[in-house]
């Protein structure tokens, strides 16, 4: 399993290569290949069901592609020891589309939990940082012993991106975060990304279908279609990119205003 | 990688309070020790200099915010030439953030006495509130019934037959094993006991009398309460937990027709049929070893139960199994109502409907016990 990659460059955290996931006989990626640099915001977009989920949960290591090798720093997590994979694991944070909260914890212990289990912190001290961390991700106060079945779901969201940036990830993986939020908490969620990441070093590895998101934070962009990444670069690049499902992403009404409300910026 | 620090110079004017080294999460706890003795030699002309801090974290940053407070921080990240921009940013940004934050106060707990007193009523008043609840899902079930059965276009045929295929047919298997084995066991008994009295006869009479009137029926029932009043409570409750009952109800249908009629119909159909299973499984189980054991052939255990035992036995027992099966397949639907939103909610809720059906079973079948002695059936 060592003769494909080529001597990786310092700067890519996450290798993608020759990916193919297959569900019985619906082919989902042939053969995609991707890289996610340190400390970059990589948008990924694509139409429904075109893998971008499929492709984060095989980063992640919680699906075996059918074939090819995914790399996270350098290395194969299906393949390591599983203490040196859970080491590996706590690199990085994930934020699940609907949140996955354990739903008989509250928010604090859900939050707490990671900091309990991989920080080494007490209950108290760990609550406490729990405290710290919902507010930061703009949990109104007074949420935190509640249940995930009694919030909303934008409440669900920032709770879960709390818990995903428990132990200070390296590596955030974020699984369309403002779906779901109002224009205003979006806005203030893409500026907590931004912060995030230029104060702790973060890379975020984002699907989004949120063209605000894209054109705010995004250093590079993904497009997937057609089974593989179709086009990857800066925004400004991948716009111009001669594909029809690109064009109209871009350049439909909702895209140019996207890009209208940025240019006035 | 130095652990962080705060020393504070007291020989200056005015005192100075140097924070350097790395401020992260795998520093928590010493961390935090400083910072608790650290604040109270704080005071607001201390001056502050953070030029030789290390790396940092959220988790450092919201100590640093707690040693010296959200305001102070925030001017001096602002003023700070050399803090690097990045955590410049965190330390505003974590310092907005904890603001806002109050940590909640912890719950007082009231006197030990008075808590266990408030406990037992607490309970009392929960038990009185679930069998009236009970009660009046029965009657919302009935009343469903009623008005669904003049509706031939309202009936679920399919999902009937579903549901008659999960709780009756699949459920033959383990019935017939397990009530075989109970009549094997009950003739066993029989023979030892009798021995004594030159009566080994009677077995048959024994085997016949104990699985009309009562084995048949009552094994069955608690079979199924383990069975199917679980698995109805965790169909229906998972559907709450994910919304799909409002959805139904949304959809301007009823879900009391949609899932739990053909459930109690089902379980209607289901347990009387396996009943007569179960004593056809334990006569023969009983047969079996009166003709091993006692050399009871079994055309002759045959003859002796068709001359000893009257039909009534057979009516007596038969007869409990629709009031059983009701009551199972609604305390099972009753509970998945009542599950809410998470996951240990579900576990529950089906550990409750199997513990109360297979108790109201039990209870029922002692009540149904007396009333026949009573009544000399």
């Amino acid at each position: 399993m060592n003769a494909v990659l080529k001597p990786s460059p310092q700067d890519d955290v996450i290798q993608v290569r020759n990916l193919v996931n297959r569900f019985g006989t619906q082919t989902v990626h042939e053969h995609l290949d991707l890289d996610v640099r340190r400390g970059e915001i990589l948008g990924v977009v694509g139409g429904s069901g075109t893998g971008k989920s499929v492709l984060l949960r095989s980063i992640v290591g919680l699906r075996r592609p059918t074939s090819g090798q995914v790399h996270v720093f350098g290395q194969d997590l299906l393949s390591l020891p599983p203490e040196k994979r859970s080491q590996l694991e706590r690199r990085f944070g994930v934020l699940f589309q609907n949140g996955a909260l354990f739903s008989s914890l509250n928010i604090v212990e859900n939050v707490a939990m990671p900091l309990i289990e991989h920080g080494g912190l007490t209950r108290p001290d760990a609550q406490t940082l729990a405290g710290v961390k919902l507010a930061l991700a703009g949990l109104p106060a007074g949420a935190e012993t509640k249940y995930p079945s009694e919030l909303s779901g934008g409440m669900v969201k920032r709770a879960a991106l709390a818990r995903s940036l428990a132990l200070d990830p390296e590596i955030l993986f974020l699984d369309e975060p403002t779906a779901g939020l109002d224009p205003i908490s979006a806005a203030a969620f893409d500026q907590l990304i931004l912060t995030l990441r230029d104060a702790l070093g973060l890379t975020v590895f984002l699907v989004t279908h949120d063209l605000d998101t894209l054109y705010t934070i995004c250093d590079r962009v993904a497009v997937l279609s057609q089974k593989k990444v179709l086009v990857v670069g800066p925004l400004d690049e991948v716009a111009q990119y001669n594909d029809p499902w690109v064009q109209s992403y871009f350049h439909g009404p909702r895209g140019r205003a996207a890009e209208e409300a940025h240019e006035v910026k | 990688m130095a652990t962080g620090s705060a020393q504070l110079d007291a020989t200056l004017t005015p005192p100075r309070l140097r924070v350097a080294g790395d401020w992260t999460l795998a520093h928590y706890a010493t961390l935090e020790k400083v910072v608790a003795t650290t604040k109270a030699l704080l005071s607001d002309s201390t001056a502050i200099d953070l030029s030789a801090l290390g790396a940092l974290d959220t988790a450092g940053a919201s100590l640093l915010v707690n040693l010296l407070g959200a305001a102070r921080l925030g001017d001096l990240a602002t003023a700070e030439p050399t803090l690097p921009t990045a955590q410049r940013a965190l330390l505003q940004t974590i310092g907005l953030a904890m603001a806002d934050y109050q940590r909640p106060k912890p719950v007082r707990r009231q006197n030990s006495a008075t808590e266990v007193l408030a406990r037992i009523g607490g309970t009392m008043e929960h038990v009185w509130h679930q069998q009236r609840r009970l009660l009046g899902f029965i009657g919302l079930t009935l009343e469903t019934l009623a008005r669904t059965i003049v509706q031939p276009r309202s009936w679920r045929v399919t999902s009937l037959v579903a549901h008659v295929e999960q709780t009756g047919l699949d459920a033959v298997p383990i019935v017939a094993l397990l009530t075989f084995m109970v009549g094997a066991v009950v003739a066993f008994l029989g023979s030892t006991v009798l021995a004594d009295f030159g009566a080994t006869i009677y077995t048959v009479d024994l085997v016949a009398f104990s699985f009309l009137r009562e084995f048949g029926v009552l094994l069955t029932a608690i079979l199924l309460a383990g069975r199917t009043a679980s698995a109805f409570t965790a169909q229906i409750g998972s559907m709450k937990a994910n919304e799909e009952i409002d959805a139904i109800r949304a959809l301007g249908l009823d879900p009391m027709e949609l899932l739990v009629l053909p459930r109690v119909l089902a379980m209607l159909a289901s347990l009387p049929m396996l009943t007569f299973l179960a004593m056809m499984s334990g006569l023969v189980g009983g047969a079996l070893v009166c003709a091993l054991v006692l050399d009871i052939p079994p055309v002759m255990f045959v003859g002796l139960v068709k001359s000893d035992i009257g039909v009534r036995h057979f009516l007596v027992g038969i007869v409990k199994a629709p009031i059983f099966a009701f009551l199972i397949a609604v305390i099972g639907c009753l509970e998945g109502f009542k599950v809410s939103g998470s996951a240990e909610s579900v576990g529950e809720h089906t550990t409750s409907a199997v513990v109360q059906s297979i108790f109201v079973v039990i209870l029922l079948d002692a009540v149904a016990a007396l009333f026949y002695m009573e009544m000399g059936w």
